[in-house]
């Protein structure tokens, strides 16, 4: 029977998906900016799975089940355009892509 | 119990932290994937069994391995030192200021929830498995709809153009 | 048969649709018999309706007639009607007639001309704009024929439109007459703000019953209207168009300039005359206008060295002399005047066409010279034209047309002894300069030989003004001689008769008088310019004499008071100062895009970075706020 009160739960939900923000932005290679994405949606369903248990629903479960499909196909195409990226400019780099810039 | 929810949830955090700071990218994808493993505990804990499972299959499984690949394939572990450029120490200062003030803001909004302590008993998957299949039926064939129109994305816009010279011989 | 009078003014418009819509596809042949034969059927009309109209008089003094509404807005009601009264029918028979013959004048001398139909459209627009003028029962229409005939002098005069002088001559004579029409809209404004009316009629009744004479309304209005008088009319101060306004074809300068539109204005003054009456020390400064431009004039062409600018000076006189007669209230004599002007002028003008064309387009009438053989006919229609000018005495109608304005230029109730004089002193540099034109373009050797000979078309007009300029004075003849007074008998059925102080046995000697004096100017003429060449070589030296030749300097004057600080102005405000507002709003606009697109770096953190500060801002503000 876990005690944890849900506050200190959430809060580490939290946690982690502020460091996967702070990666975000810090990061340039852009394999490691879609890692730290990858955090975030962790994150976020775990505080579907808190909720879930909280009020004994499967619900929040079947969220998770739902996040979890995205998330891959998300990785999927991402790393797709990725690798288009890197074959058209040969680099990771996320601000060499800087051609939407205005004038 | 609670302790080894403790354990876990530091285990979780400071693999993060090393993944997204690390400079190798194979070594942070594998701490990432210690991180995943934290978390499934963490859901085990929280009385979701069979999420935690899935989230090792799939999550640490398929989606992890996925990045592994694509990352042996472009060969990123060559470039360090660009990584170490990108990275000096100046640059994790305002990020770290402004995640600090959303998670202070983050603290302040649930701390006025009400804590139930959990009983014991697991929500097992047959029950989530009743729940999909009935009153998220719609959600569940628009997901399967969702993958298939990952699939061919993915296909499609991995395919490259014929070339004559092999890529490693083309010049950077 | 008043339906007929509509009929009038519309003919010429439908030759001119005609002739601009047509004019590539139809042949020289077709369009000069479409151009000259609307004015002719125009000249027929008008002789059935001169016939009625004698026959209906003294009962019917005017016909009037109602084509349709043109606008109607409020207590704003004007009309397109036309009033068929004696002033316009004297107006339209000179029109019309000498029109013919000058248009099929114009088919002879245009032949060769590449803008042969655009010519008789624009032609056929003057005449029609011209009867729209005279026929008008409001003065709203005859604004717009006023306004007609001055665009058609501008098309007219710039018709060489490829040589830039033209265009500038063209240019000149527009924006003069539009300073003298913008005081006649004006003048307008103020009438119906008044009278609430645009029509003629109702507005002389309504101010000879309502405003007092010398009163200042009545005296601005007058002002205002004699301002469009004097601009269309090339009378001081507004004189300067006409000289440079021969840039034109000369049958455009026989039309325009010697026969109608200069007399637009002795038109309006004559149709509105009551208002000219209610202002009487405006109409001393009409005789006193014209006197002093007849004088200007006179002396500026006795100087000229340009056939046909000596002959635009000339009508300038002349037309002083009608503006003298209407300033003495002698209406009927400034009509009469206006009539005869209109043969001899046209008659000079196509004559001195014919003799330009056949020197190979020589203005300068020193070199020409003995044209008397060469061109007969030319010589004798010419002579005749200048003696018409100059009034020789008994034969010609110029005699008796300048006669009687001379005559009561004295004698009427507001005349004077000083006007006489300036007309006298006229008549006398009448004669001078016309015969010395003759004396040398037609006498002495020829220096440049003539190229053609002119055709039937050209010289059968000739023959027939010159009748005219001689036979015509006869339905007027003075007391003393013969005592006809056909033609202003006709008149005063619209125009009051002139007023005349009771000393009618001095009217011969005033009338011997000015026989010598012409006389005189001739022999003076004969003296210089064909006895003694030599005199009048040292004459053309002189300072007096270029003076004169640059018209008094009045163009000069102009040129530095208004045109040189209005262009000095346009330079400067070459990149239009007052758009530097939009221009600004416009700048600043892209001012502020400038600024704002340094945030769209394209740089992906940049972004994320610019979320994430957006965030930690609003949920600050949503917990602690």
């Amino acid at each position: 029977m876990l005690t944890v009160p849900i506050e200190t739960q959430l809060i580490f939900a939290g946690i982690l998906f502020f460091l996967g923000l702070i990666g975000l932005l810090v990061r340039r290679n852009m394999i490691f900016m879609l890692m730290s994405i990858e955090v975030m949606f962790n994150s976020a369903g775990m505080v579907f799975i808190i909720a879930g248990t909280h009020w004994k629903q499967p619900d929040g479960q079947v969220m998770f089940i739902f996040i979890l499909a995205v998330t891959a196909v998300e990785v999927a195409i991402a790393l797709a355009l990725i690798l288009q990226v890197y074959h058209h400019y040969k680099t990771l780099d996320s601000d060499a892509v800087n051609k939407l810039k205005d004038n | 119990m609670n302790v080894f929810f403790y354990i876990a949830a530091v285990i979780a955090i400071l693999s993060t932290i090393m993944a997204i700071s690390g400079r190798n990218a194979i070594h942070s994808l594998l701490y990432l994937i210690l991180s995943l493993l934290a978390v499934s505990v963490v859901f085990y804990l929280l009385n979701a069994p069979f999420i935690a499972a899935l989230e090792v299959i799939i999550y640490a499984g398929a989606i992890m391995v996925l990045f592994i690949f694509v990352t042996m394939m472009l060969n990123i572990g060559l470039e360090k030192e660009t990584e170490k450029k990108w990275l000096n120490p100046y640059m994790w200062i305002l990020p770290s200021i402004l995640a600090a003030i959303l998670l202070v803001n983050f603290i302040l909004a649930v701390n006025n929830v009400k804590s139930i302590p959990s009983d014991k008993t697991a929500i097992l998957p047959k029950q989530v498995g009743i729940s999909l299949f009935s009153t998220y039926l719609l959600a569940v064939e628009i997901a399967a709809i969702l993958l298939m129109a990952g699939v061919i994305g993915a296909y499609h816009l991995g395919s490259q153009k014929k070339k004559v010279k092999h890529r490693f011989l083309e010049t950077k | 048969m008043t339906t007929l009078i509509a009929l009038i003014p519309a003919i010429p418009f439908f030759g001119f649709l005609i002739l601009a819509l047509f004019g590539q596809k139809l042949t020289r042949k077709v369009a000069g018999l479409v151009g000259a034969g609307s004015i002719g059927i125009v000249a027929i009309i008008t002789f059935c309706l001169a016939i009625s109209f004698f026959k209906s008089l003294p009962d019917v003094k005017s016909y009037s007639v109602v084509v349709w509404e043109w606008i109607n807005t409020g207590n704003l009601k004007a009309d397109i009607s036309f009033r068929l009264d004696a002033l316009s029918l004297v107006f339209c028979f000179v029109i019309t007639f000498v029109g013919l013959l000058i248009h099929v004048y114009s088919i002879g001398f245009m032949a060769k001309d590449e803008g042969f139909t655009r010519f008789f459209a624009y032609m056929n627009l003057f005449v029609g704009s011209m009867l729209i003028l005279v026929l008008a029962d409001n003065i709203l229409l005859m604004y717009l024929g006023w306004e007609g005939v001055g665009l058609c002098s501008y098309l007219l005069i710039g018709f060489w439109y490829k040589v830039p002088a033209n265009g500038y001559a063209a240019r000149k004579a527009f924006i003069i007459t539009r300073i003298g029409d913008t005081a006649m809209i004006i003048g307008i404004f103020i009438l119906f703000l008044n009278f609430e009316t645009f029509n003629l009629n109702e507005l002389m009744e309504l101010a000879s019953n309502k405003w007092i004479a010398g009163s200042s309304i009545s005296v601005v209005t007058a002002t205002l209207l004699l301002g469009g008088a004097l601009g269309k009319s090339a009378q001081l101060p507004l004189q300067t168009w006409l000289p440079d306004a021969m840039a034109g074809p000369s049958p455009v300068s026989a039309l325009i300039h010697a026969a109608t539109m200069v007399t637009a204005g002795v038109y309006l003054i004559a149709r509105t005359h009551v208002l000219f009456s209610l202002a009487p020390i405006i109409q001393s400064a009409v005789a006193i206008i014209g006197a002093l431009t007849l004088l200007i004039a006179g002396f500026s062409a006795l100087a000229q060295h340009d056939l046909k600018r000596i002959l635009a000076y000339s009508t300038i006189s002349q037309i002083g002399y009608m503006f003298l007669a209407l300033g003495v209230g002698a209406w009927s004599a400034a009509i009469f005047h206006f009539m005869i002007h209109a043969f001899f002028k046209a008659l000079l003008f196509l004559g001195a066409g014919i003799v330009i064309l056949g020197l190979n387009e020589e203005h300068d009438i020193f070199k020409m010279g003995g044209l008397r053989k060469k061109m007969p006919v030319v010589f004798i229609t010419f002579l005749i034209g200048s003696a018409s000018l100059s009034a020789l005495p008994l034969v010609t109608a110029g005699f008796y047309s300048k006669d009687q304005i001379l005559w009561f230029a004295f004698s009427a109730q507001s005349g004077n002894i000083l006007l006489w004089l300036a007309g006298i002193v006229g008549a006398f540099l009448t004669a001078l300069y016309s015969f010395r034109m003759i004396f040398i373009v037609f006498f002495g050797e020829v220096k440049t030989q003539p190229a053609f000979r002119p055709g039937k078309l050209m010289t059968v007009p000739l023959i027939i003004l010159a009748v005219l300029s001689v036979v015509g004075g006869y339905v007027e003849l003075p007391g003393s001689i013969g005592n006809i007074h056909l033609f202003s008998n006709l008149v005063d059925n619209t125009l009051p008769s002139v007023l005349v102080k009771n000393n009618e046995n001095q009217e011969f000697l005033f009338q011997s008088l000015s026989a010598i004096i012409a006389l005189t100017g001739i022999y003076l003429a004969h003296l210089i310019y064909f006895k003694r060449p030599a005199l009048g070589e040292s004459i053309n030296h002189s300072r007096l004499n270029k003076f004169f030749e640059r018209g008094w300097g009045f163009d000069i004057l102009y040129n530095t008071l208004f045109v040189k600080p209005i262009v000095w102005l346009s330079v400067i405000n070459k990149n239009d100062i007052f758009d530097w507002i939009s221009i600004s709003i416009s700048g600043l606009a892209l001012l502020t895009n400038r600024f704002l697109s340094i945030t769209q770096n394209g740089k992906l953190r940049w972004y994320l970075m610019s979320f994430t500060i957006g965030i930690a801002l609003i949920l600050t503000y949503i917990i602690f706020g």
